[in-house]
C-alpha cells in the first residue's frame, strides 16, 4: 500500500519522470503525433515573492482565461474547524480596501467576463474568462485580494448563512453525496481527506472571523499560490505586466506542511446511512496510489476498462445485461496530492438489493484478476485517453485547470509523462494493480438504506 | 437543443423591428465595410437537409450536432415520453449493428455519440478525433437512418425511465420542478415531464415509436452542423455520400402549439417532504423565441435575476440576507412560450420571508423600472461575453444549430451586439410590465411545511 513518506516518493517519481520525458519524445517521433503535449508550449517564471506563473498562448479563440490557486483545501484542515478554506473563498468576493463587498463579480460583468472560485480537498482556485481585449483587469483584482481582505464580521456572518445553505442543498438534502460524504469519513480515518470540503454543519455554526484571518494569514501568500494566464494573449507583453501588478505583494513564511498519513488498511470496512430516499445506492472505496506512483498509469486505464463510456464492463454488465443498476461506474482519483481512493458507485434498479449489486461489482472486480484484458479492449481504453488529452484542449478554461492541478499535485511538468505512461501500460499491469489495489481488505463500502417517508 | 439559453435568441420579428426604427437603424442594416464572416457555411442538400460547416482548425478534433423537428411538442396526444425514448433509441441498435456494438464502436475510437430529446427538438451528438471521421459518420449516418427500435431494447429503456422517474422523486428541486410546469403549462408539452408517466409509457407500443421515427427524422426536417478541423467541400461530399438515401418525409409535421392561458389569480402548492430546506418557484408563461420583445426581456431579466451577482435577486436575497446560496430567474424562449421562473432553495423556516422578498423585487422592477447605471451594465456583460459563448467547438456547435432551428441568422455575432444596446429603459419597464405578473403566478414549495409560513 501506498501511505509512505512523501518526501521520499517524489524523488523517485522526478527520476522517473525525467526518463518518461525521454520516452515520450521518443515517442512522439516514432509517431509524428501532431503537438500533442502542451507543456513544451508552457513559459513557467517564478517572480521574487515566490508566486510561480504559467502562460500558455492559445490563439484558436479571441478569449483569455486568468486562474489563481492556492495550495490550501480541506486537506489543510483540522477537526473542528473544518469548511474553512471553503468559507475563505466565498469571502474572496466580499470585499478588500480598494473593492468593496460583492463588487468583485460586478466588475467582472461589466466588462463582459466570467468568474468563479471552486474549494477542493487539495487547492482552492480562482478564475476570470474574458474576451481577450480586456483581461488584464483580472489580474489587478487577483493581485489586490491576495493580501487585501477585509473579512468584515457583518459579511462574515452573512456570508455564513450562505454556507450552511450550500450545504443544505448539496448534501443534507441529497442522499447520494451525504453517501459519499459518510463514506469518506470511514475510508480515511486518519488522514484529513475524511473531511468534507464544505465543512461539517457543526463546525460551520462555530467557525469565526479568527479562524479565517489565521487561515487566510498562513495560506494567502504569493508564495502559497500560482498564476495561470491561458489564451490569446502574448506572453512577452504579458509577463512584464505580471511582474508590475503582482512583484511587490510580500513573501510569506511556508505554510506548514500536512503531515498526516492514512495507515494501510486492514480489513474492510463497511457502513450504512438511513435516509429518507427511492432507491439504494452502493459505493466502494479502495485506498490507491496518487499519480506520483508509477502505478497512476495501469489505474488510469483500468478505470477506462471499468467505467469509460457505455461499452465499459461495469455499465455493461450492471447497466445493460444485468439491469441492476440505474447508472453505474468507477473512477480513480489520481490527480489528488496524497494518496486517495479508487471508488465504484452504483444506483440500485427498483426490485433489485444493493448485495446483488454489490456481487456483480465485485464479481468484475475478480474478472480483472483472474483474466488478462485482451488486447482490443486495452487499445480501447488507451485509444479513448488519448481522444480525451485532445479533446479536453477544446476549451482554455479546461487547460488551465489541467496545468494547475498538475502543478498542485506533482508539478506541471508531470503532465508530461501522462501518455507515454498510458501508452506503456501492458495487460499484465492491470492484473497485478487489481490484485494490489481492489482487495476485499483494503475496500470500504458504503451503502444507502432508504428509509420509510413519513410524508408524501 | 437548450431551451434555456436566456440571451440568445433575434428572430424575423426583431428584424422586423429594426424597420421600424428609422433611418438610423436601417443604416445599421446596410453591409459594414468588413463585413464579419457568418457563423457558419450553410447548404441544403437535395433532400432539403440542411448542412452548416465552421472550421476550426486548431485541433484535430471534430464536433457534429444533428438538431431535428422531433422534440415532445411533436407528441400525439397521451403519448408523453415518446419523443424521448424515440431519441435515447437511436443509439441502442440499428438494422446491422447491437446496441453493444455502437457502443463498443464508439468507445474504440475514443468518440462520444449520444442522442436525447428536448421539448421544441432532439438531437445526436458526436464528437471525435478528425483521423477517425470516417467511421464517425458511418456510425452516425447508421443510428440516423437504420435504427433498430428493438422489443428488447425498448422495454430495458422503458425500464430504466421509469427507474429514473422514481429516482427523481429524492430530489426536492425536481419534484418542484415537475409540479411548477404542470400547474403553468397544464397538459400542454411544456407542461409535462419529458420523460412521460407510469401511465403515458404503458401506453407507447414499438409501433408508435417507429412512426414518430418515420414521420420526423427526415432531411428536411433537420439540421447538420459540424465544427472543427474539416474543409467545408470535403465534409459536404461526406455526409451527402451517406445521407444522400436519406428519404424526405410525407408527415404534415402537425404539432401542439400555444399553452392555454393560464388563470388570473396565484396558484400555490404546498408539497410535505422531510427535508431540511425549501425548494421554491415562482413564475408563470413567459415569451416564445421570435417575440420581437426577446433582447429587451433579456435585458430586464439579467438585472432581476439572470445576472448572478450582477442581480437583484441575488443582491437582497444571498448577499443582504444570507438567505440562499442559489436564487436566480430565467426566461425559458420556445417555439412557444416557455415559462418564466424564479428559483430558490433556502432553510424552511426562510421560505415565507423569501417569497416575500421575491414578490417585491417582482413588483419593484415593474413600478420603477432599472437605472441607468444597471441598464448600461447588463448591455456591457451580454455584448462582452458573446465571445466566450463560442470559444470551443462544441458551445460554437451548439450556437450554429439554434440560430439556424430559430431562424435567427447565420449573421447574429454581427446583429447581437447591436440589438442588446438598442435596447432602452422604457422598453425595459415596458417588457417587466409586460412579462413578469407578480398578480397571478404559480408558487410551489417542496419543504417540511410544518416549518415553513407563507406570505398572505
Amino acid at each position: 500500500m501506498v501511505a509512505g513518506a512523501m518526501r521520499h516518493r517524489m524523488q523517485d517519481v522526478m527520476r522517473r519522470t525525467i526518463a518518461a520525458a525521454w520516452v515520450m519524445l521518443f515517442l512522439v517521433l516514432a509517431q509524428g503525433i501532431a503537438d500533442a503535449q502542451v507543456t513544451t508550449r508552457v513559459k513557467e517564471s517564478i517572480l521574487d515573492n515566490g508566486l510561480k506563473v504559467l502562460l500558455l498562448e492559445e490563439h484558436k479563440a479571441p478569449v483569455v482565461t486568468v486562474n489563481v490557486w492556492y495550495r490550501v483545501g480541506a486537506r489543510n484542515e483540522q477537526p473542528g474547524t473544518t469548511g474553512l478554506s471553503h468559507f475563505l473563498e466565498h469571502m474572496m468576493f466580499k470585499g478588500t480596501s480598494k473593492v468593496g463587498p460583492g463588487q468583485f463579480s460586478k466588475i467582472v460583468q461589466k466588462n463582459g467576463g466570467r468568474d468563479n472560485a471552486f474549494t477542493s480537498d487539495d487547492f482552492t482556485g480562482y478564475f476570470e474568462t474574458f474576451a481577450s481585449d480586456r483581461f488584464e483587469l483580472a489580474l489587478e483584482l487577483e493581485a489586490d485580494r491576495i493580501r487585501g481582505l477585509l473579512l468584515d464580521p457583518k459579511e462574515v456572518e452573512s456570508e455564513k448563512k450562505v454556507i450552511m445553505e450550500e450545504r443544505r442543498t448539496r448534501t443534507e438534502d441529497d442522499p447520494v453525496s451525504a453517501l459519499r460524504e459518510v463514506m469518506e469519513a470511514v475510508a480515511f480515518q486518519v488522514h484529513p481527506y475524511r473531511q468534507p470540503v464544505i465543512g461539517w454543519m457543526s463546525d460551520l455554526e462555530g467557525l469565526r472571523r479568527e479562524d479565517l484571518v489565521r487561515h487566510y494569514n498562513t495560506y494567502y501568500l504569493p508564495n502559497n499560490a500560482m498564476l495561470i494566464v491561458v489564451g490569446d494573449f502574448k506572453s512577452d507583453e504579458l509577463l512584464p505586466k505580471i511582474q508590475r501588478v503582482f512583484g511587490a505583494i510580500p513573501r510569506g513564511p511556508e505554510p506548514p506542511k500536512v503531515r498526516a498519513e492514512e495507515p494501510e488498511q486492514h480489513g474492510e470496512r463497511r457502513l450504512v446511512l438511513k435516509k429518507v430516499a427511492e432507491l439504494p445506492f452502493v459505493f466502494m472505496g479502495y485506498h490507491v496510489p496518487d499519480l506520483k506512483h508509477p502505478d497512476n498509469f495501469a489505474l488510469e486505464v483500468l478505470a477506462y476498462i471499468l467505467s469509460g463510456g457505455k461499452s465499459a464492463r461495469v455499465y455493461k454488465s450492471l447497466v445493460y445485461e444485468k439491469q441492476l443498476a440505474l447508472f453505474a461506474g468507477g473512477g480513480y482519483d489520481r490527480e489528488s496530492i496524497d494518496p486517495n481512493l479508487f471508488s465504484f458507485y452504483a444506483s440500485v434498479m427498483p426490485g433489485k438489493t444493493a448485495e446483488e449489486v454489490e456481487r456483480a461489482m465485485t464479481a468484475e472486480i475478480e474478472r480483472l484478476k483472474s483474466d488478462l484484458i485482451p488486447n482490443r479492449e486495452l487499445e480501447k481504453a488507451k485509444n479513448q485517453i488519448e481522444a480525451g488529452f485532445l479533446l479536453g484542449q477544446d476549451s482554455v478554461f479546461n487547460l488551465a485547470r489541467q496545468l494547475a492541478e498538475y502543478e498542485i499535485v506533482a508539478g506541471w511538468r508531470t503532465w508530461e509523462a501522462y501518455l507515454p505512461g498510458i501508452r506503456a501500460v501492458k495487460a499484465e499491469d492491470l492484473q497485478r494493480v487489481a490484485k494490489t489495489y481492489l482487495t476485499p481488505d483494503n475496500q470500504t463500502v458504503a451503502v444507502l438504506i432508504p428509509t420509510k417517508k413519513e410524508k408524501r | 437543443m437548450s431551451v434555456n439559453d436566456g440571451q440568445m435568441i433575434a428572430s424575423r420579428a426583431a428584424r422586423r423591428m429594426r424597420w421600424v426604427g428609422g433611418w438610423l437603424l436601417v443604416l445599421l442594416l446596410l453591409p459594414p465595410l468588413a463585413a464579419a464572416a457568418p457563423l457558419a457555411e450553410r447548404q441544403v442538400l437535395e433532400n432539403g437537409l440542411t448542412l452548416l460547416v465552421a472550421s476550426r482548425r486548431a485541433l484535430p478534433i471534430v464536433t457534429i450536432n444533428v438538431t431535428v423537428q422531433a422534440g415532445s411538442l411533436w407528441e400525439p396526444e397521451g403519448q408523453a415520453g415518446l419523443a424521448n425514448l424515440a431519441a435515447l433509441l437511436l443509439t441502442r441498435g440499428t438494422m446491422t449493428r447491437t446496441a453493444a456494438q455502437i457502443d463498443e464502436e464508439v468507445d474504440f475510437i475514443g468518440a462520444s455519440l449520444s442522442s436525447s430529446a428536448g421539448r421544441d427538438s432532439s438531437e445526436v451528438d458526436l464528437t471525435l478525433l478528425k483521423k477517425d471521421l470516417p467511421k464517425g459518420l458511418e456510425l452516425l449516418a447508421d443510428v440516423l437512418l437504420h435504427p433498430a427500435f428493438d422489443e428488447a431494447e425498448i422495454g430495458r429503456k422503458v425500464r430504466e425511465i421509469r427507474a429514473a422517474l422514481r429516482k427523481r422523486q429524492e430530489d426536492p428541486g425536481e419534484v418542484a420542478s415537475e409540479a411548477f410546469n404542470e400547474l403553468v403549462f397544464g397538459s400542454h408539452p411544456y407542461g409535462r415531464p419529458l420523460e412521460g408517466t407510469d401511465a403515458s409509457l404503458s401506453a407507447i407500443t414499438r409501433d408508435a415509436i417507429m412512426r414518430f421515427y418515420r414521420d420526423h427524422y427526415t432531411p428536411e426536417r433537420s439540421i447538420i452542423t459540424v465544427v472543427g478541423d474539416v474543409e467545408p467541400k470535403e465534409i459536404a461530399q461526406q455526409l451527402r455520400a451517406l445521407l444522400k438515401s436519406w428519404p424526405k418525409g410525407k408527415s404534415t409535421g402537425e404539432r401542439a402549439g400555444d399553452p392555454k392561458p393560464m388563470q388570473e389569480k396565484p396558484v400555490v402548492k404546498k408539497i410535505d417532504r422531510s427535508v431540511t430546506q425549501a425548494n421554491i418557484f415562482l413564475g408563470h408563461q413567459g415569451i416564445r423565441r421570435d417575440n420581437p420583445d426577446f433582447y429587451a426581456v433579456t435585458v430586464m431579466n439579467y438585472i432581476l435575476g439572470g445576472g448572478g451577482f450582477s442581480s437583484r435577486l441575488v443582491e437582497r436575497i444571498r448577499e443582504e440576507k444570507g438567505w440562499a446560496y442559489d436564487i436566480h430567474s430565467y426566461f425559458y424562449p420556445g417555439l412557444e412560450r416557455g415559462a418564466f421562473q424564479v428559483g430558490l432553495q433556502t432553510k424552511n423556516e426562510t421560505a415565507g420571508a423569501a417569497v416575500g422578498e421575491v414578490l417585491r423585487e417582482l413588483r419593484q422592477i415593474r413600478d420603477q423600472g432599472v437605472t441607468d447605471q444597471e441598464l448600461a451594465d447588463a448591455k456591457a456583460y451580454l455584448t462582452g461575453s458573446f465571445p466566450l459563448r463560442l470559444d470551443t467547438n462544441r458551445k460554437l456547435a451548439g450556437l450554429i444549430s439554434t440560430v439556424e432551428y430559430y431562424k435567427i441568422g447565420l449573421d447574429y455575432a454581427d446583429r447581437y451586439p447591436k440589438l442588446i444596446e438598442a435596447v432602452t429603459k422604457e422598453e425595459v419597464l415596458r417588457v417587466a410590465r409586460a412579462y413578469l405578473w407578480p398578480d397571478r403566478y404559480v408558487l410551489v414549495v417542496v419543504a417540511d411545511q410544518a416549518k415553513v409560513a407563507l406570505p398572505e
